[in-house]
């Protein structure tokens, strides 16, 4: 694993490259077929609304994934995450027409192991203004 | 109703193994949108010190929660598949997984609270490779909602 940010490079605060993913249907079906989660809550309309949702919602384990990649293109080598987790508190609504933006900025919440060079990154995750992830958290290896 | 408090503790084993390949990691990959040729590119994986392309990090909770799906459909522990939801998520990495693998993944309970009428079960996935090494330790959280009473009950 060769991270490419030095853990003598950062400090408590140092913030990582925030990033905005773009996501619509075309892109949650993708999601659907790699992951076999096809939960029509995912893809369906009628279905969503008709179990009290506002609209077709991202799988949060694909809000998850593009959280990730503000920590993992920032060390460059994805091996490099020894720990992550959320919580999902809100969905990810995602309309027919204009889709829907997940926003991403993520900084360096502390310094846990000389030794070891790990980190611990917080990251902040929204949609439409709303926090969609809490806890969102990534322990990781540096160089 | 309360869930069956005995399958606290319970061990599912392993079913058949998974064999991880390079195209399904690239699938995933693209399906998230994630160019970082460490997933696609067995060259650009070795140059970081990877034996082959590595999976991205959430790619292995769709073999874990396949498990769990067994675990929690039980019709003995008497969960309401239809009112669960996915409430925390975490992984522990010892490292990567990668192309070629075959991994097992074992189930187990850890938790099961009732909180305001909502009953939440905490499963974790120990993911192995085939000389038994844990690579990746999976915590789930899952909330089953409470059932909404009409009004005035």
């Amino acid at each position: 694993m060769t991270a490419r940010v030095g853990y003598d490079d950062v400090e408590p605060g140092t913030e990582l490259p925030a990033r905005s993913f773009p996501v619509d249907r075309e892109r949650l079906v993708r999601y659907a077929g790699a992951s076999g989660d096809f939960n029509p809550i995912h893809w369906n309309e009628r279905f969503a609304k008709s179990v009290g949702l506002p609209d077709v919602i991202a799988h949060g384990m694909f809000t998850m994934a593009e959280a990730a990649r503000v920590v993992t293109d920032w060390t460059g080598d994805p091996g490099a995450l020894v720990q992550y987790g959320v919580r999902f508190t809100k969905p990810v609504v995602v309309p027919d027409d204009e889709g829907a933006v997940i926003e991403v900025a993520g900084k360096v919440a502390k310094k846990l192991d000389d030794e070891a060079r790990t980190v611990q990154v917080d990251l902040t995750v929204t949609s439409a203004g709303t926090k969609v992830l809490g806890m969102s958290r990534a322990v990781v290896k540096l160089g | 109703m309360a869930l069956d408090q005995s399958f606290v503790g319970r061990t599912y084993p392993p079913s058949r193994p998974y064999e991880v390949g390079r195209e399904k990691i690239r699938e995933f990959a693209e399906a998230i949108g994630d160019g970082n040729p460490a997933y696609t590119d067995v060259e650009a994986a070795q140059a970081l010190g990877h034996p082959d392309v590595i999976a991205p990090p959430t790619f292995v909770f769709s073999l874990t929660f396949r498990e769990a799906e067994r675990v929690v459909r039980d019709p003995k522990l008497g969960l309401d598949w239809g009112r669960v939801v996915h409430g925390d998520q975490k992984f522990a990495y010892r490292r990567p997984v990668r192309a070629g693998d075959l991994l097992s993944v074992g189930s187990t309970i850890e938790s099961i609270r009732s909180m305001a009428g909502n009953e939440i079960l905490d499963i974790r996935g120990d993911v192995l490779d085939e000389a038994g090494e844990t690579v990746v330790t999976v915590h789930c959280k899952l909330v089953a909602r409470a059932v909404e009473t009409p009004e005035g009950e």
